[in-house]
């Protein structure tokens, strides 16, 4: 006997659930949108919940001023695509001091990044945040509830999570209390590629090689993406067919050298590869093991 | 790749290579299999999940490398690979060396796609592995081929059985830690046989396993010549699970949202729990009973002719019926029945012990009511599987209950249907989800309870009084003033010509409620009475005055819940307890300091002080008289 649901069916049948569920109890719930191929796929499954109607809620992209100018575009375009009201909100304290990758380290991620993110859900009073993380990227984030319970300062303490039991969700908190939502929890990398697939879902170019002007630093091959790029000594953008496994800050995330230009060569190079996706990231790498960890509990998704 | 059988499962990269559509459109037709392993470390039940992970290739090269480095560093199988290290988790349990959690671990296969949910041991067991049980179809359980049947065999399988799952592997591991040898196969499963059929379960498929080695794991091992399969994995990617049983129930959809983008659509959004669904096909909206035909089921990619049970959809309906979240849209020649008292199966979650009468709330499907538990008809003992006498359950503790719930819900027994089975309580004043549960059956039937109408209303009493009604609940610490105000305030009230009726709490207590102590279980008790006694007064048309320290917040506001909106008026006779102290008119806090008095408010048991109270008494700041002019005002204002 064949199920008459495939895998992708019951995925997507989940994650519409968890959406549709956080609507029971919140007052003002968001959904962030980071752009990448993750967050398209929620905004996507967001879109089927809720259809004919819009999503009930807004996108909210917080912006670093360092993303790729091809995210732009396609956030631009997404938002005005799924009738959603769209904020992009820049961390004031981070834009006055001109916070950059190139010069502050981890002083970016922690200003834009994390303290940007709890500044705008303060400033909107959003109660219920959906965020597109998913169990299986890191080792620290298999344990993470769909719900995940923040205190008033944004704080993540392992032992205030709820037990999660069949599909019951306890969505209740107190006042200043804050969820975290994580509807795609339970999809993998490849889960993700093969429905955008199936589902023919709008994602970034960058996920696709191309050539385009990089140059080699510290191991990771960087793209100048605009003319902010600091060049060193010595240094000159060389044209590369490259493509990007993720997509953040563009002088932070490294590109794999590719010739996979379609969908299903992407998928192919993925399936054949050998590293894993958050390799190209930077940020998992500071403070070591449990850097993941560390800044969940710090605010950081 | 080191100890990895070349079994086919697993070769695909050639496939991949050449034709990745063609793997693709493969790929994209495969079912998903959701399963718990039940074990403890020393059963390698890390060790086989890293296996799996490994053998799936979802292990990359930089994670291998790490995990290469790790086992050299802490691992325990000297200078080869520790695959429990790669299931590890947060970075305190690391430290402790233990994991204290539920994690979710994924791989895929050419058939199917899984989600391991991975709940160790220790302490906390019980909790979690129900929790990571809930959502699967099948437990593996493991077993030390060198240890056989142990208590913990018996705690996981009663476990797996309690909630329902139907397919039972039983991984009997390290076999070659054991020479391979098949008598030891034969007599672990032999002996689990005789407990499996002991607790109900009938079925079960027993495996001669090595993680480390990685024997019959995703094929069959040389090592086992006797054993004819199947290969774990060849199980878990062939047995039959998921959705075919649930389509063959009756349709059942619980309300999760209703969709109203404009006035000309109204459609209602929800998971099927069970059944199927077409278009014209008679459903019944419960509770209320309504009957009417299904109109269209509307996706983002187009109506669809049919729906199946697992699917998401959302439902137009022919006629204009009251349709709201928590309802179920059902069969209409098969419907789920209504009931307010239950006997159900408790897990108890929270390190905090229940608490018999006080009121949590119910979550099932997308019904949320208040529910009261009564004391357990009895606990059971999950390494025995005794049945014991129990006046509470603590964290972890399993055990049969009555419950009641204020409105009655939708439901079927767990055993029939999980979505309208199964429910979590929740603490209503930490909002902390403090149990699951199971319904078994209901005790009785709350549409063959009909109110008996009577003609003569509430209202009318209340006009003929020439008066609303309203219950002044006034709370505070002993000797803060409560009995002397709320005296003054039905005097005041006698010379309006107001009808009123005062309920003290010391009073009450020599009658009504002399069966009563001053535990927690016996004050919320004591509340309970007096709030249904109020209620029944101000059905009557009385002003209802109560003067009782009513320390617990969650008995005011199951109070607040009997009455209609607005009679319910809290005073908060707010008298620091150093004050009231100092006053101690009773002399009983000299008493409690002493020693002499036990459970005594402020003392050695909490005050919950109101947190919006309708109205507030500063008596430090005005006289009884002034106070009882205040809240004359308020009430008649």
């Amino acid at each position: 006997m064949t199920d008459t649901l495939t895998h992708l069916d019951r995925l997507e049948a989940e994650s519409i659930h968890i959406m549709r569920e956080v609507m029971a109890d919140a007052a003002k719930p968001v959904m962030l949108y980071s752009v990448g191929k993750d967050s398209a796929v929620m905004l996507h499954l967001a879109r089927k919940a809720f259809y004919p109607s819009p999503p009930p809620f807004p996108l909210l992209h917080v912006d670093t001023t360092w993303k790729f100018q091809a995210m732009y575009e396609l956030r631009d375009r997404m938002a005005a695509e799924s009738g959603m009201d769209l904020i992009v909100y820049q961390n004031p304290e981070a834009k006055a001091r001109g916070i950059n990758p190139f010069d502050h380290g981890p002083l970016h991620t922690d200003m834009w990044k994390t303290e940007g993110l709890k500044q705008a859900l303060d400033l909107h009073g959003f109660d219920v945040a959906f965020g597109g993380a998913r169990r299986d990227e890191e080792k620290s984030r298999a344990k993470e509830r769909i719900f995940s319970f923040r205190t008033a300062t944004h704080g993540w303490d392992p032992k205030k999570q709820r037990p999660e039991l069949w599909n019951l969700y306890n969505a209740r908190k107190a006042k200043g209390e804050s969820i975290r939502v994580f509807p795609i929890s339970n999809w993998t990398e490849l889960d993700i590629w093969q429905y955008i697939a199936r589902e023919n879902i709008p994602i970034v170019p960058l996920y696709f090689a191309a050539p385009r002007p990089t140059v080699e630093r510290d191991g990771l091959l960087l793209m100048v993406d605009d003319d902010r790029f600091p060049l060193l000594p010595g240094e000159t953008p060389v044209q590369r067919s490259v493509r990007f496994r993720t997509l953040g800050c563009y002088p932070l995330t490294g590109a794999v050298e590719s010739e996979a230009s379609t969908l299903s060569e992407v998928i192919q190079e993925m399936l054949l590869t050998t590293t894993s996706e958050r390799q190209g990231r930077i940020i998992d790498k500071d403070g070591g093991d449990a850097s993941m960890e560390k800044k969940k509990q710090e605010g950081y998704f | 790749m080191p100890n990895t059988p070349n079994s086919p499962i697993y070769v695909t990269d050639a496939l991949i290579a050449e034709d990745i559509d063609a793997y693709l459109e493969q790929h994209q037709q495969k079912s998903l299999l959701r399963f718990i392993t039940c074990g403890s470390v020393d059963d390698g039940k890390s060790t086989l999940i890293g296996r799996l992970l490994y053998d799936s290739k979802m292990i990359f090269e930089d994670q291998l490398a790490a995990l290469e480095a790790d086992s050299k560093r802490v691992g325990t199988q000297g200078q080869e690979i520790d695959f429990a290290l790669l299931v590890d988790g947060l970075a305190a349990e690391r430290e402790q060396g233990i994991t204290i959690d539920v994690a979710y671990r994924f791989f895929t296969t050419e058939k199917r796609k899984f989600i391991v949910a991975d709940t160790p041991g220790h302490e906390q067991y019980t909790r979690n592995m129900v929790t990571g049980a809930s959502t699967a179809d099948l437990a593996v359980i493991l077993i030390d081929a060198r240890k056989g049947v142990l208590t913990q065999t018996r705690r996981h399988s009663f476990l797996a059985h309690l909630i329902g799952i139907k397919h039972i592997v039983l991984a009997v591991n390290k076999m070659d830690l054991v020479g391979y040898d098949k008598a030891v196969f034969d007599r672990i499963t032999l002996a689990y046989r005789a407990f499996a059929s002991e607790i109900g379960i009938t079925n079960f498929t027993a495996i001669p396993i090595s993680g480390f080695k990685g024997d019959n794991i995703t094929a069959l091992s040389d090592n086992t010549p006797w054993f004819k399969g199947p290969a774990l994995i060849e199980h878990l990617e062939n047995v039959e699970v998921g959705s075919a049983a649930d389509e063959a129930k009756p349709f059942r959809l619980p309300v999760q949202w209703v969709n109203r983008p404009n006035l000309d659509f109204r459609g209602f959004s929800g998971q099927l729990a069970s059944g199927k669904v077409k278009p014209g096909d008679a459903v019944r909206i419960l509770p209320s009973g309504k009957t009417t035909t299904i109109d269209r089921i509307v996706t983002l990619d187009g109506d669809l002719d049919e729906a199946v049970a697992g699917q998401s959809v959302t439902l137009t309906l022919a006629d204009e019926v009251d349709c709201s979240r928590g309802d179920v849209i059902a069969a209409a020649d098969a419907p789920p029945e209504a009931a307010d008292q239950f006997e159900a199966t408790l897990v108890w979650m929270a390190d905090e012990a229940m608490i018999p009468g006080r009121a949590y709330w119910l979550k099932l499907a997308t019904q949320s009511v208040s529910a009261t538990v009564q004391a357990p008809k009895y606990e059971i003992n999950v390494n025995t599987l005794d049945h014991l006498a129990a006046k509470t359950l603590d964290l972890n503790g399993i055990g049969v209950v009555e419950l009641s719930t204020d409105k009655p819900i939708t439901f079927e027994a767990y055993g029939d249907n999980h979505t309208l089975g199964g429910f979590i309580l929740i603490d209503k004043l930490t909002n902390a989800t403090v149990a699951a549960g199971m319904l078994h059956f209901s005790l009785r039937r709350a549409q063959n309870v009909h109110w008996q109408a009577t003609d003569i209303d509430r209202d009318m009493r209340a006009s003929l009084k020439n008066q609303r009604p309203a219950l002044l609940w006034f709370t505070g610490l002993s000797g803060s003033g409560k009995s002397t105000i709320a005296n003054l305030v039905e005097k005041k009230l006698h010379r309006m010509n107001r009808h009123s009726f005062l309920l003290d709490g010391d009073n009450v207590r020599h009658g009504l409620n002399r069966d009563l102590g001053f535990t927690e279980a016996d004050r919320i008790e004591n509340i309970r009475r007096v709030g249904e006694v109020a209620k029944l007064m101000s059905d009557a048309g009385l002003i209802v005055i109560t003067a009782f320290i009513s320390p617990f917040r969650a008995e005011r506001e199951m109070v607040r819940g009997m009455l209609p909106d607005g009679e319910f008026i809290e005073v908060f006779i707010d008298t620091p307890l150093a004050e009231a102290e100092r006053r101690d008119v009773k002399g009983l806090y000299k008493k409690a300091r002493a020693g002499q008095l036990k459970n005594f408010t402020g003392i050695d048991s909490p005050y919950e002080a109101p947190e919006n109270p309708e109205i507030r008494i500063d008596t430090t700041a005005m006289t009884p008289e002034e106070a009882a002019d205040l809240i004359i005002d308020r009430l008649l204002g």
